[in-house]
């Protein structure tokens, strides 16, 4: 896309930053509080990318008070959540050493996870070889 | 007199036989639109004659949890019964312009959306309850969605039995392959709801998961 100066620009796109939360920031927090955190950077319009991952449980705990949020908050129509793991291994030693350093250091902290509001993040699109991330305009 | 004793003898060990036999509680979980609704009707029209509910081609047609009890499914000779319980498509955004698309007028798009998202609530809320879990999903459609990620996760951290069906086989675009390669660790199936196709592996499975219950 070319403006009327002739410069290029990726179009107009509604202000946001994107914030990195480090796992030791939400290692000690309960599941409460660690959704509350990841809700309040979500909805001060950013893209946050979490070192990590949440439990199972409270990905789903995640998805269900945001649903919540939804009707109680002007024009916040939800996230768009996506969970890149490491290198997947399928071998039974492979998950053992696996569970062990989860364990250790607290976390999947091979995970990355992005979570942004769906006002910002349109889609975020991912196979086994790429993940793209796709902003509403 | 003897007889009347042994009759009553003989109907009371059935009944409790009968009382006592376990209902399985059979969920189907999944994003919106992958068919769980019309997956579900399949079955209970072919052993009840009477259908769950309604199917549309606009997303989040099913807004609560609804379900059948005592659904009684026979195959090769064996019989296990079921409470079915159908829910509303999982998803992380809910966007009431999505309706407008198909020609729902704003009101209703709104009222639909609030729904939704209590709808999906609803669903997690029932995860707890489910004996198995059959995650339905789109054979047209991407796996690598989140929402089918966290779905799949939480029911093994719940440690429920799970089987994974790609639904829609009967379209051209249909990749089970894909859904496989997302999955592997899964038993999986090909199915089409819509025309019943490759039921009798479905019912396989579900029988040999019931084992584990």
């Amino acid at each position: 896309m070319t403006n009327k100066k002739g410069k290029k620009e990726i179009g107009k796109i509604k202000g946001f930053s994107i914030q990195f939360l480090p796992y030791a920031e939400i290692r000690y927090l309960d599941s409460d509080r660690r959704i509350m955190k990841i809700l309040e950077i979500v909805l001060g319009n950013n893209i946050l990318i979490l070192q990590g991952r949440l439990r199972p449980l409270e990905e789903t705990r995640l998805i269900g008070d945001t649903m919540a949020m939804i009707n109680h908050i002007k024009d916040f129509k939800g996230i768009e959540l996506a969970v890149i793991s490491g290198n997947g291994t399928s071998t039974i030693l492979g998950k053992f050493k696996k569970g062990i350093v989860s364990m250790l250091s607290g976390g999947d902290l091979g995970a990355i996870t992005i979570i942004g509001p769906a006002s910002i993040v349109k889609e975020i699109k991912r196979n086994p070889r790429k993940i793209e991330l796709l902003l509403n305009k | 007199m003897a007889i009347k004793v042994f009759k009553n003898f003989f109907n009371r060990i059935f009944f409790n036989i009968f009382r006592n036999k376990k209902e399985i509680k059979l969920g189907f979980y999944g994003p919106p639109n992958a068919g769980k609704t019309s997956l579900a009707n399949r079955i209970c029209k072919d052993f009840t004659g009477e259908e769950i509910g309604s199917v549309s081609k606009i997303p989040h047609e099913t807004r609560n949890v609804q379900f059948k009890e005592k659904v009684e499914i026979k195959y090769k000779g064996k019989i296990m019964t079921f409470k079915m319980i159908d829910t509303p498509g999982i998803a992380t955004k809910i966007d009431y312009e999505e309706f407008l698309k198909y020609k729902v007028n704003k009101k209703d798009a709104k009222k639909r959306a609030k729904e939704a998202t209590q709808g999906v609530i609803e669903s997690i809320k029932w995860l707890d309850d489910m004996d198995i879990v059959v995650v339905v999903l789109d054979a047209t459609e991407n796996p690598y969605n989140q929402v089918n990620i966290t779905i799949i996760g939480n029911l093994v951290a719940r440690k429920i039995p799970v089987l994974i069906v790609a639904n829609k086989t009967d379209l051209r675009k249909a990749d089970i392959k894909r859904i496989e390669a997302a999955f592997p660790e899964y038993d999986l199936i090909g199915l089409s709801a819509k025309y019943g196709d490759n039921l009798e592996e479905f019912y396989e499975s579900i029988f040999k998961l019931s084992k584990k219950v």
